[in-house]
């Protein structure tokens, strides 16, 4: 089967510092890979590439056959909306809506009924457990329970490709546990694809395979150094 | 061994048959190495020999794995001083990990200490996946989660250890250069 989200060769400099320095990646229909690094190899940049927030210098990503890297901020951020999910490390939730508008704005930004819209929100806040979070602000909820309110509102819109970038990096150990246990399994039972940036060999434990980046770069051993070279 | 204590504090809880035992052991440490049934009468034999568990009675059907166990006030009093002894924190580290790590990052050639830290590199990560697999799995008791924690945490651990031990040689080598 082809891959539904394609980087060929993506690079990216900022100034003068290569972020990307020619990055390879297929990612396939209901895939879980995690991108692994030290801090500052350019996990966050690709991710970036990969999701059309920023667009690459040189190379191309391709989505379902289409090339994201040279089309208009418009038509990527519409994607972003539609066909795209994604998780920060911190939910960047609205401070003044309750979690079930929250989760609602995606449907109701894309146009949808507000009633339709809080259906959904409500269905999704059960799904992930915080059914009782609903009705309040952000301010109000524990890291976890912000985490999985985020996590309804990437999924709301039912993503073809959810990109999470430490999305555990806040939470203690065991709500950052039942957040990538939420995260996988109803990425699994909706065919969502999922690309998951950490540093952290726990949290990439829950993807099928990873990719490690070493300055901008795959690195095929997987060890994200350079072995007695001092690279 | 720390099997027989296990064995007390699940007698602690109230009497059972070396049957029931081997349930309620394998129940409770389902990811530790197996007790196997020849290894719960031997155990016994020998609690019942220092006076730490007495047999309590046959069940109507008879037979060895019929004899009902009870702790004793002695076994008691050894499983509390047992949970009472704080475990030593190992004083040397000896792992064949270790020494690899060393041989591989001091003293191999720089190609071949990167086959080998990939590929254990790899292996440590493929296993943390089969674990955190059987995390998500529904029916897991407390038990399982403790020790599948447990191994995942130290393989963790590991892994940890052996990136920092790479970007410090990483760094010598640097230092070594400029
Ligand atoms: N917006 C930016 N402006 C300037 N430099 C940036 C920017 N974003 C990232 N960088 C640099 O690019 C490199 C890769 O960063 P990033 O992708 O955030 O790494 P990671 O997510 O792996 O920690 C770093 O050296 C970082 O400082
Ligand atoms: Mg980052």
């Amino acid at each position: 089967m082809s891959p539904i989200l394609t980087a060929r060769d993506v690079t990216k400099t900022f100034g003068v510092q290569p972020a990307l320095r020619g990055v390879d990646l297929d990612l396939h229909e209901g895939e879980i890979v995690a991108v692994r690094g030290r801090s500052g190899c350019g996990k966050s940049t690709l991710l970036h590439c990969l999701s059309g927030i920023i667009r690459p210098d040189g190379g191309q990503v391709h989505f379902r056959g289409e090339r994201l890297d040279d089309t208009g901020e418009a038509h990527r951020s519409e994607l972003r909306r539609t066909r795209f999910g994604v998780l920060l490390q911190h939910g960047h939730l609205v401070a003044e809506l309750t979690a079930a508008e929250n989760v609602a704005l995606p449907l109701l930004l894309g146009g949808g009924s507000r009633r339709a819209a809080l259906a959904a929100a409500a269905t999704w806040l059960g799904r992930l457990g915080v059914a009782e979070a609903a009705e309040q602000i952000p301010g109000r909820l524990s890291g976890g329970q912000s985490q999985r309110v985020a996590l309804a509102r990437a999924m709301v819109t039912q993503p073809e490709v959810l990109f999470a970038d430490e999305p555990t990096g806040a939470l203690d150990s065991l709500a950052g546990e039942l957040v990538m246990q939420l995260l996988t399994r109803v990425a699994r039972e909706q065919g969502t694809a999922v690309v998951v940036v950490t540093h952290d060999a726990t949290i990439a434990a829950y993807a099928e395979r990873e990719l490690v980046l070493r300055d901008g770069a795959v690195d095929p051993t997987g060890l994200g150094v350079a072995v007695g070279t001092g690279a | 061994m720390s099997a027989s204590y296990v064995l007390l504090g699940l007698l602690a809880r109230g009497p059972m048959h070396g049957y029931e035992l081997k349930h309620a052991y394998d129940q409770r440490l389902p990811r530790a190495k197996p007790l196997a049934f020849g290894q719960v009468y031997s155990t016994l034999g020998r609690l019942e020999r220092d006076g730490l568990v007495t047999q309590a009675g046959q069940d109507q059907a008879g037979g060895p794995e019929r004899t009902t166990f009870a702790i004793t006030g002695e076994g008691r009093a050894a499983l509390e001083a047992w949970l009472s002894d704080v475990e030593a924190p190992a004083p040397y580290v000896t792992s064949a990990l270790l020494s690899k790590v060393v041989v591989a990052l001091l003293v191999a050639d720089p190609a071949r200490a990167t086959e080998y830290l990939s590929a254990q590199q790899q292996a440590h990560t493929t296993r943390m996946r089969e674990l955190t697999r059987l995390k998500s799995d529904q029916d897991l008791t407390v038990g399982d989660h403790i020790a599948v924690d447990y191994a995942l945490t130290h393989l963790d651990a590991d892994l940890r250890w052996l990136q920092s031990a790479l970007h410090r040689v990483a760094d010598l080598h640097r230092e070594v250069r400029s």
